[in-house]
């Protein structure tokens, strides 16, 4: 166990409890509060973030497995700008409470970052980990159908530019 | 909701809020205008709204949110009479203080509770605005008009922002209740829009908004570990090895209240034994509780066991045993003697848990003579006055926050957790953030109580609904009176509608705490009714929706100064426009069907209509459309979502969701046992809401209640197979 990387910074984990889920080192000695406890066991997905790129349940991931890896969080998620899935969880108003919405983006954005257009049963089967009490899966799957779209369009419109710009 | 009238008329007090809006004024730039507006009009000092220098208007929510949306749904009706630039507004929540009134979030009642109060709050600060334009161009009040943050002069095209006219509208005399005229309906600019919730870009960028987020300094963690039975008591523990682990500040036991632990939102402070464990993070405490082993004493704990309770209530219902009448109307037994056509089945459902997905938390500063409490309580209200007895503290020292909640449903009308947290904060001598573990809180909920109908009906040769019968099997702490939420309460419909009509009960023991469960009764009342209505139109070879319109009638609003009465005219519209939307009648495939069903909870009249697909004992559910009659619409968009989620929640409880306790202890422990729907599961959902113009009723609710049966109807229709228990599972059904 030695540093990781949060949202772009170094973070040490010298210490603490290797067993400390990644969670609870987030919440409570990170300062990082986006992710959020809701189960402890993987099963509601509301402390999504991501390892490498790769959804993972930080509530099931010792510090101690921990070294060297890149960790994003909602709150690194957005760079210059909000990040698509971002805009569109707020165009749709999709939130309730909002406790899960957290790694509900979580999810989704690393979904579309492999698959840019995901089909409703691969949007079913990229969310199916993340729980939402309040309901609002009609919600969350339109706006994922609208960031999809939004990602589409820029990358054919940053294909378009690249095209032109090169001289044939 | 007793407000203090008498300091409408004493110059002391006027006094006084003429000081702090001086004060303001001097230390934020802006002014509190409506400090003074809305004292007269409520008749109480209150602060809804700031119109800052800069232009920016903050409106302040005064009822909890817990994402029932009134954080932007309350600000919006102060806006519309106010003709705020909905784009310049800013939603705060309102601190907790007396002047709010009923600050809680229950019973779908923020919106209807504050309808009036803040739609002459934005009204009143519009007309002091005008009256300072007025003055300030020496033109006659009624040339001016207001539009988004402008007071307007037609005839010379002058126009200036609120901004400039607050500091001479804050030294006018404000008009008197009901001198300023509000709005009609057909005026609103921004009411029945869709308006996206004020917090939904925090929420998207993940900012620490929560409860769980609160934080002060030289906080410390806790976890508090209760009795496995309901009431048993900790005795001893092997505190000296728990506090010898790393990270632990402290271990102890808290003697806690004896039980049973009634829902009792008002007045009580009591808390369970058990054993509070405080470190420096909250995995420590979380890891101690492994090593932890406490010496129970089980004298007073609850023996409760599920299949007891279920197997007595059945067979209370079975021998037809009576203890106590409800309601009755008309003669039901010669109702019963002449009919063509009756029937009689037996409706149950389990002990369910909120489950919010929030755990609950709180953070506690009790260490010193300043208390503060950090909470995302329903009912912040009730707070101050118990923690001041609890804590043997005057009530002014505490100060109560109030943070979003991940959730509410009604687990957050109770405020054990604050009463604990209070207590170990005092104990260990600093601000305390008590977080309880997923198991605890489903352990430790008050649960929605199981319930048991025995329903018979009777059919006339003409087809009417004449006769209803309901016998219930209610649980019961002192077999005496029922359970919170496992007994009836006298609807319109069926007992001022059908010509005759009775209701009894008797009880079973039932130790397990019990509480308010979104849409409490209706929630599993309407499953029940509303199936055995179908029942009853298929036994009579009628068409459901056929029967279902005949049986509510035409009686028109059956109390008409109640808003929340049957109106069988909003009934009928909403029924029709389910079935229209759902192609009701249409052909079907083999092994699919639809299925309707009809409530009115909070004020609101919901009819819905479920499609469904049965393979087996595997139902697909493809769509469900939704026709809502909630009055008048605030926020489009929150509304919409409310009833969608409403839908999904409902769909998620009938399906597996069950609370088993075997001596005392609650079986399941996190949603491995206890499963919540998940968007493979979810149909489509299709919202058609009826703006009939009658005063705002909440969303939170009423659209729960008619899903379980619209889906058990369908099921029927679909396959032959008629569902009377909740959740599905215990049928062998699952939702895929």
């Amino acid at each position: 166990m030695a540093n990781i990387k949060i949202n772009g910074k170094d973070h040490s984990l010298e210490g603490l409890d290797p067993t400390m889920p990644l969670l609870w080192a987030l919440r409570d000695h990170a300062g990082i509060q986006g992710v959020k406890y809701g189960c402890g066991v993987g099963q509601c997905g509301a402390c999504t973030v991501w390892l490498d790129g790769i959804a993972t349940r930080s509530c099931l991931l010792p510090v101690g497995a921990l070294d060297g890896q890149t960790v994003t969080t909602i709150e690194g998620l957005a760079t210059k700008a909000l990040h698509p899935v971002q805009r569109a969880w707020i165009e749709h108003d999709v939130a309730q409470c909002g406790y899960c919405q957290a790694g509900q983006i979580m999810s989704a954005a690393a979904l579309l970052e492999k698959n840019p257009s995901p089909t409703d049963d691969e949007i079913d089967h990229a969310m199916k980990g993340n729980i939402c009490r309040c309901g609002t899966y009609v919600r969350i799957k339109s706006a994922i159908k609208t960031a999809s779209a939004s990602m589409v369009a820029s990358a054919l419109f940053y294909d378009a530019t690249q095209t032109e710009e090169t001289p044939v | 909701m007793s407000r203090d009238n008498q300091s409408l008329n004493n110059p002391d007090r006027r006094d006084f809020l003429k000081v702090s809006l001086g004060l303001a004024l001097t230390s934020t730039g802006g002014v509190s205008v409506m400090s003074l507006a809305a004292a007269e009009a409520s008749g109480v000092l209150n602060a809804y709204v700031q119109i800052n220098a800069d232009g920016r208007i903050t409106i302040y929510a005064p009822n909890p949110e817990v994402g029932q949306g009134v954080n932007t749904s309350l600000p919006m009706i102060v806006a519309e009479e106010l003709d705020a630039n909905w784009d310049e507004v800013v939603c705060e929540a309102a601190p907790i203080a007396q002047h709010y009134g009923m600050q809680f979030a229950g019973g779908s009642l923020s919106t209807p509770m504050r309808w009036d109060e803040l739609r002459k709050v934005g009204a009143t600060a519009r007309a002091m605005l005008v009256q300072a334009a007025a003055q300030e161009w020496g033109v006659p009040q009624d040339t001016l008009s207001t539009r988004s943050s402008m007071v307007l002069h037609a005839p010379t095209g002058r126009a200036t922002h609120y901004k400039n006219l607050v500091s001479r509208a804050s030294l006018l005399a404000v008009p008197t209740d009901g001198t300023v005229a509000l709005k009609t309906p057909d005026q609103y600019q921004l009411l029945g829009n869709r308006v996206v919730n004020a917090s939904a870009e925090h929420i998207a960028t993940g900012q620490p908004i929560f409860g769980i987020d609160a934080k002060t300094p030289g906080m410390v963690y806790a976890s508090f570990v209760k009795c496995p039975a309901i009431g048993g008591v900790a005795k001893s523990a092997n505190l000296d090895e728990i506090k010898a682990l790393p990270g632990i500040i402290d271990a102890f036991l808290i003697e806690g209240t004896p039980g049973p632990y009634n829902f009792d939102i008002r007045e009580s402070y009591a808390t369970q034994s058990g054993v509070a464990i405080v470190a420096k993070d909250t995995w420590s405490t979380f890891k101690a509780r492994a090593s932890l082993d406490v010496d129970w004493d089980l004298s007073a704990a609850s023996k409760d066991n599920t299949q007891d309770i279920e197997a007595q209530a059945l067979k209370a219902l079975a021998d037809g045993k009576v203890e106590e009448e409800i309601e009755r109307v008309g003669d039901v037994d010669d109702a019963f003697a002449n009919a063509a056509i009756t029937a009689d089945a037996t409706y149950s459902t389990d002990f369910v848990s909120h489950a919010q997905l929030e755990p609950q938390g709180v953070l506690v500063s009790a260490a010193t003579d300043k208390v503060e409490v950090w909470t995302s309580s329903q009912t912040p209200v009730f707070i101050t006055a118990n923690l001041a007895k609890l804590l043997n503290v005057s009530p002014k020292t505490i100060t109560v926050h109030q943070v979003r909640g991940g959730g509410g449903f009604g687990r957050r009308l109770s405020n054990e957790y604050v009463f604990e947290a209070a207590l170990i904060s005092r104990k260990v001598g600093a601000p305390v953030k008590l977080q309880w573990k997923r198991e605890d809180d489903m352990a430790f909920d008050y649960f929605r109580a199981p319930t048991y109908y025995r329903l018979q009906g009777a059919v006339a040769q003409d087809g009417q609904l004449t006769g209803w019968k309901n016998l219930l099997a209610a649980a019961s702490a002192d077999g005496k009176k029922a359970n919170y939420g496992a007994s009836y309460r006298p609807f319109d419909f069926p007992g001022k509608v059908i010509k005759n009509v009775s209701v009894e009960q008797s009880f079973v023991p039932s130790q397990t705490p019990t509480g308010a469960w979104r849409a409490p009764i209706s929630n599993v009342y309407a499953f029940a009714e509303q199936s055995f209505i179908a029942e009853l139109a298929h036994a009579a070879g009628q068409d459901h929706e056929t029967f279902l319109l005949n049986a509510i009638g035409h009686q028109g609003h059956i109390q008409e100064d109640d808003p929340a009465s049957l109106n069988t005219t909003r009934a009928h519209a909403v029924i029709r426009a389910a079935t229209r939307a759902a192609g009701w009648g249409r052909e079907l495939q083999e092994g699919r069907g639809l299925g309707l069903a009809f409530f009115l909870s909070h004020a609101g009249h919901i009819a819905e209509v479920a499609e469904v697909s049965v393979e087996g004992k595997s139902i697909t559910v493809h769509d469900v459309w939704i026709a809502a009659d909630v009055g008048q619409v605030i926020n489009q968009s929150g509304l919409e979502n409310q009833l969608q989620g409403s839908v999904i929640d409902g769909l998620s409880t009938l399906a597996a969701q069950s609370i088993s306790v075997v001596n005392g202890a609650v079986v399941e422990s996190n949603f491995d046992t206890y499963p919540l729907l998940r968007m493979p599961q979810s149909p489509r959902v299709h919202v058609d809401v009826l703006n009939s113009g009658y005063s705002p009723t909440g969303a939170g609710e009423p659209a729960l209640p008619p899903l379980a049966p619209a889906v058990c109807n369908a099921v029927f229709n679909a396959c032959g197979q008629r569902i009377r228990s909740l959740p599905i599972s215990k049928e062998g059904f699952t939702i895929v």
